[in-house]
């Protein structure tokens, strides 16, 4: 129990919260952090899943970056960036992590919305042409809705990435001085900032589903058969997972 | 921009150290290996649980889930009071912990693909739930087992760079020690370079596996 009360008197010290070491700014810069990478990847990542798998082009390429991505570790992307002078550790090792971080977190999301797209039923597509919609009217007001639910899963994969950078200065600190309180403290801080976001996207992806198909009980989701088809909202699931970090 | 990088390497800080880099790939291999072996016995017959007990699918891809979403340095750190500090336990239970997710969700993919036809088949055959489970839709799940066995090889051979901030790491020694030594570029690069060549060897030989078990596969084309 000595280990337990540690942690709790790290957790409940004032002085761990306040002030410009503290969790509370800390957890504001990586939050910072977060909402960057999670934009930028976003941008990129379905944009450019969803205009290849509208145009159909580029499918090798799409289906396999999430794979391909897998084998480079993290570490080694994140010191690599470190070492080259244009980038250092500028802006407290902002643009290293921002870089890196939204390196390894397109992939995923990409291939997830390139799959989501392809996998916008075929007919729903030939209504579309038929009552006279353009190819961009298509993309916008059908294969993007429908697509959406299966991209938001693969945009859910960003929970781990977005925990990497300033809480976690307290496990280093911790595995450095032997603080063993303050890096479980530190770890635990991440891994609740973690699941948290996993939460956020969890919600998002039950509200992308649109509402004609939430009614009508269905997802566009690709569904197996009937004993699994139960609408489950996990990317436990459903499509590529993120790499692990 | 491969003569830029061959520039960028310092050949002689390799040619210097070949024993170190010999030993921290026999260790990254190692600690991989052992996880995703790990890995596997755990995950099979939990999926099988999971499959069979539907009620119990929800909480075991969660937990599964869960565990996957923790980032790896605070996992480590996490299981440290239950598994011993820095201690090559730590790292195992949770690289395997991360191949999980991916094996159960591919184990549970590919017996839920048995289709209706196969299904009533086997139970007019008079194989029970569980009977039928075993001989009729695991071995038509072997290629999405094997599927799933890819993804978590790469991915795991990847994670145990990370191992490093325990001090274990294997290739991630190399890049720990580059990062250290004022950024200095050359180990990393081969850090880099090996894990990917490692990851993609594992890829290679799980291919392989999956050609000598499932024969059926290949006399169909």
């Amino acid at each position: 129990m000595n280990f337990l009360s540690g942690v709790a008197h790290w957790l409940t010290t004032a002085a761990n919260w306040s002030g410009a070491d503290g969790i509370v700014l800390r957890a504001i810069s990586q939050i910072e952090l977060s909402a960057a990478v999670i934009g930028a990847s976003i941008i990129l990542g379905v944009g450019i899943g969803f205009a290849l798998g509208h145009s159909g082009r580029g499918g090798f390429f799409a289906v396999n970056a999430a794979n391909a991505a897998r084998a480079v570790p993290s570490l080694a992307l994140l010191t690599l960036l470190v070492t080259w002078p244009f980038i250092s550790l500028k802006g407290d090792g902002f643009y290293a992590s921002f870089l890196a971080l939204v390196a390894l977190a397109i992939p995923p999301i990409l291939t997830n919305a390139y799959v989501a797209m392809r996998g916008v039923n075929a007919e729903v597509i030939e209504a579309a042409k038929s009552v006279g919609m353009s190819s961009w009217q298509r993309f916008i007001r059908v294969e993007v809705p429908l697509a959406a639910p299966l991209a938001v899963s693969g945009i859910r994969t960003l929970a781990a990435y977005v925990t990497f950078n300033d809480l976690g200065g307290f496990i280093f600190a911790g595995l450095a001085t032997n603080d063993v309180a303050e890096a479980f403290s530190g770890a635990f801080l991440v891994a609740v900032l973690a699941e948290g976001t996993d939460l956020v996207f969890l919600a998002l992806y039950r509200f992308v589903v649109p509402v004609s198909l939430r009614r009508a009980g269905v997802t566009s989701r690709p569904t197996v058969r009937a004993r699994t088809a139960r609408p489950r909202a996990s990317y436990s699931d459903v499509g590529e997972l993120p790499t692990a970090v | 921009v491969l003569g830029g990088l061959l520039t960028f390497v310092d050949w002689s800080w390799i040619g210097a150290n070949e024993g170190v880099i010999a030993h921290a790939v026999a260790q990254h291999a190692e600690l991989a290996g052992v996880a995703i072996a790990c890995g596997l016995a755990i995950a099979l017959p939990t999926a099988l649980i999971a499959w069979r007990f539907h009620w119990t699918r929800g909480a075991i891809l969660g937990f599964a889930g869960l565990l996957y979403t923790i980032p790896s340095i605070a996992l480590f750190v996490l299981i440290q009071p239950l598994t011993g500090y820095f201690s090559l336990l730590t790292a195992e239970v949770a690289l395997t912990g991360y191949t999980l997710l991916i094996l159960i969700r591919n184990v549970l993919t590919g017996l839920d693909a048995a289709t209706d036809e196969i299904r009533e088949a086997a139970l007019a055959m008079g194989y029970t739930t569980t009977g039928a489970m075993l001989r009729v839709y695991l071995p038509l799940a072997l290629p999405s087992i094997f599927a799933g066995l890819r993804v978590a090889t790469v991915t795991v051979v990847g994670l145990v760079t990370i191992t490093a901030f325990i001090e274990w790491g294997g290739l991630g020694q190399l890049i720990i020690t580059g990062f250290s030594e004022n950024f200095f570029a050359t180990p990393i690069i081969v850090g880099l370079v090996l894990s990917i060549v490692l990851a993609a060897l594992g890829d290679a030989l799980v291919v392989l596996l999956e050609r000598m078990i499932v024969r059926w596969r290949h006399v169909e084309n």
